[in-house]
């Protein structure tokens, strides 16, 4: 048993035998992304930059009931609210602080009808700290863009929820 | 140095130190930078050449406020802070504050949330787990151990993403259940997983456990004995690793732990190679209780059907006028928790994680202290690294698994 363990010893085994492991490992498959080409999936679920979506008619959903904002544990949700002409109550600023947003998911759990919703977009990156205070147009211009996306994500997610 | 100052004609007598020939300890900044402080630790180190004589951890560079901010959130509000506490294994914070409330509330879990929560409490100790042993690898000076356990704890963050939505900041456990059900496929994606991951584990034990470069950095290196393990408030590997088989999830079992068939991983020796065996024997248990959670997980409901506490469903919500201002209710007021006081720790990959919770009836906790164990670790880094050589610091911080985010709070 000695004469094993020092042969071992010796010829330097168990280095050896991590190398021929490593070495293996050469062989496999790739796991890395080529990043901006490639990207892993993400799930219905993800909570990424927020987005003020509309109905199919072009009406923003936002009935300014301001649960967002009540809830929002970062305290990054600023509006403020007035009656339209047509009498419907909107919101006449609709602010996130990006900087400020833990992305917690929980303005989207509050929204009576579904009109905050955080999408699937993890790019937002910006080169200055004042492009990151979205306002109302900025996030409507996000529902806009993503409305596909979101629509279907929340489609998958409906029976959960 | 001293031979110049010396006359020539009297011989200097080496039992007697001068003050010239004294050389005070050199005092070094170890950190807050420091890519093997693991985070913000700033340690002021007395050495005497390469030896540490006296090690002082400084904290609070990451210091936050939690506790203070609960006492001006709502409980619901409060949640999110608890993952930004241990960032590496979130959902089991989550859940030592989730039974607090649910204890003062005296309502219970749906059985499925419970092996809901147990399975990814469980996953969360295998990816705390895998960081650990895999950067503690790096910090003793072997790098590929961290290429592929990154691997497999993405793997295993893409679970977390798939049934909350984010990778790391979960939000998930709530007071009386979990927010959303496991959507489909996952819990079989998981099953696959926990055959393939023992692999993992096998070719890290492969490259570290016989090594003999990194049985030299940490055999005998930072031994505590079993006695000064409970003295320091030791919990978790760090205690067990000294031969205290003390585990909550046996001794006081909360949710399934219970129905659960696992045995507690213990050290002998209490040196950081021991750490390292606990924490590779625990991922094998870990996995192990996934597996029968996987099993056994009962169908039925995620969230106590008490919408006093927990949201009514959406599709409720919409229709029914009760549950609509249920919903505007507790999103903007939250419940309200009756008066009382509790003490509810769980067992977090690091140790005990306990919330000291005071309720004074409002929908605000009045008190909401936090027991991290990294931070009663770190207080016994002086004694550990007592006597060691510099590089030994750096190992015995990699093995008690310091995570600043929970220690600074």
């Amino acid at each position: 048993m000695h004469l094993i363990q020092y042969a071992k010893s010796f010829l330097l085994y168990e280095i050896v035998i991590g190398f021929a492991k490593t070495f293996s490992y050469m062989f496999r498959e790739k796991v890395t992304l080529n990043y901006p080409y490639e990207k892993a999936p993400i799930s219905p679920r993800f909570r990424g930059e927020h987005a003020l979506r509309r109905y199919p008619n072009g009406e923003e959903r936002c009935i300014a009931c301001k649960l967002c904002e009540a809830i929002c544990p970062a305290l990054a949700i600023t509006i403020e609210a007035e009656e339209r002409e047509d009498g419907s109550r909107r919101t006449t600023k609709y602010d996130i602080d990006m900087t400020k947003c833990i992305y917690c998911g929980l303005c989207q759990e509050a929204c009576p009808v579904d009109a905050i919703v955080e999408g699937p977009n993890f790019e937002f990156a910006t080169e200055t700290r004042e492009e990151l205070f979205y306002n109302k147009d900025k996030l409507l211009d996000n529902g806009d863009k993503w409305e596909a996306q979101i629509a279907a994500n929340l489609a998958a997610d409906a029976e959960y929820r | 140095m001293t031979q110049a100052h010396q006359p020539t004609s009297i011989q200097p007598d080496e039992t007697i130190v001068t003050d010239e020939e004294h050389i005070k300890p050199y005092m070094l900044n170890f950190g807050p930078q420091h890519p093997a402080a693991h985070g913000v630790l700033r340690l002021i180190l007395e050495m005497n050449g390469e030896t540490v004589e006296r090690a002082d951890p400084h904290i609070g560079l990451l210091h936050r406020g939690t506790e203070k901010l609960i006492e001006h959130k709502t409980y619901t509000q409060a949640l999110p802070y608890f993952d930004r506490l241990d960032y590496v294994a979130p959902m089991n914070q989550e859940h030592a504050f989730a039974l607090g409330i649910e204890k003062l509330l005296g309502i219970t879990a749906p059985e499925r949330a419970q092996y809901i929560r147990v399975l990814f409490c469980e996953l969360g100790r295998i990816l705390n787990h895998i960081l650990n042993i895999t950067t503690y690898a790096l910090d003793v000076g072997a790098i590929t151990p961290a290429l592929w356990g990154f691997e497999e704890r993405e793997k295993g963050m893409e679970f977390y993403e798939r049934v909350c939505g984010a990778r790391l900041h979960a939000n998930y456990f709530r007071p009386g259940g979990v927010r959303y059900d496991m959507p489909k496929g996952l819990a079989e994606d998981m099953w696959a997983w926990t055959e393939t991951f023992p692999k993992c584990i096998e070719d890290l034990e492969t490259l570290l456990t016989n090594n003999r470069i990194f049985k030299q950095r940490t055999v005998d290196i930072g031994k505590v004995s079993e006695e000064d393990a409970i003295n320091w408030g030791f919990t978790g590997p760090m205690l067990r690793a000294s031969g205290v088989p003390w585990d909550l999830r046996k001794s006081q079992p909360y949710e399934v732990y219970a129905d659960m068939d696992f045995d507690v991983a213990v050290g002998k020796t209490g040196d950081c190679y021991a750490r390292y065996l606990v924490r590779i024997e625990e991922m094998k248990q870990s996995l192990r209780i996934m597996r029968q959670c996987l099993n056994a997980m009962p169908g039925g409901d995620v969230l106590a059907n008490d919408y006093k506490v927990t949201p009514p469903p959406r599709g409720e919500m919409k229709q029914s006028m009760e549950a609509l201002i249920h919903h505007f209710k507790l999103y903007t007021e939250g419940f309200h928790v009756p008066a009382g006081e509790t003490y509810t720790a769980v067992e977090a990959p690091k140790g005990e994680f306990g919330v000291y919770l005071i309720a004074d009836g409002s929908n605000k906790p009045y008190k909401c202290h936090i027991r991290a164990p990294g931070f009663y670790h770190l207080s016994a880094l002086d004694f550990m690294s007592k006597g060691h050589m510099l590089a030994d610091t750096v190992a015995i911080i990699g093995s008690m698994d310091v995570v600043f985010g929970e220690i600074d709070r």
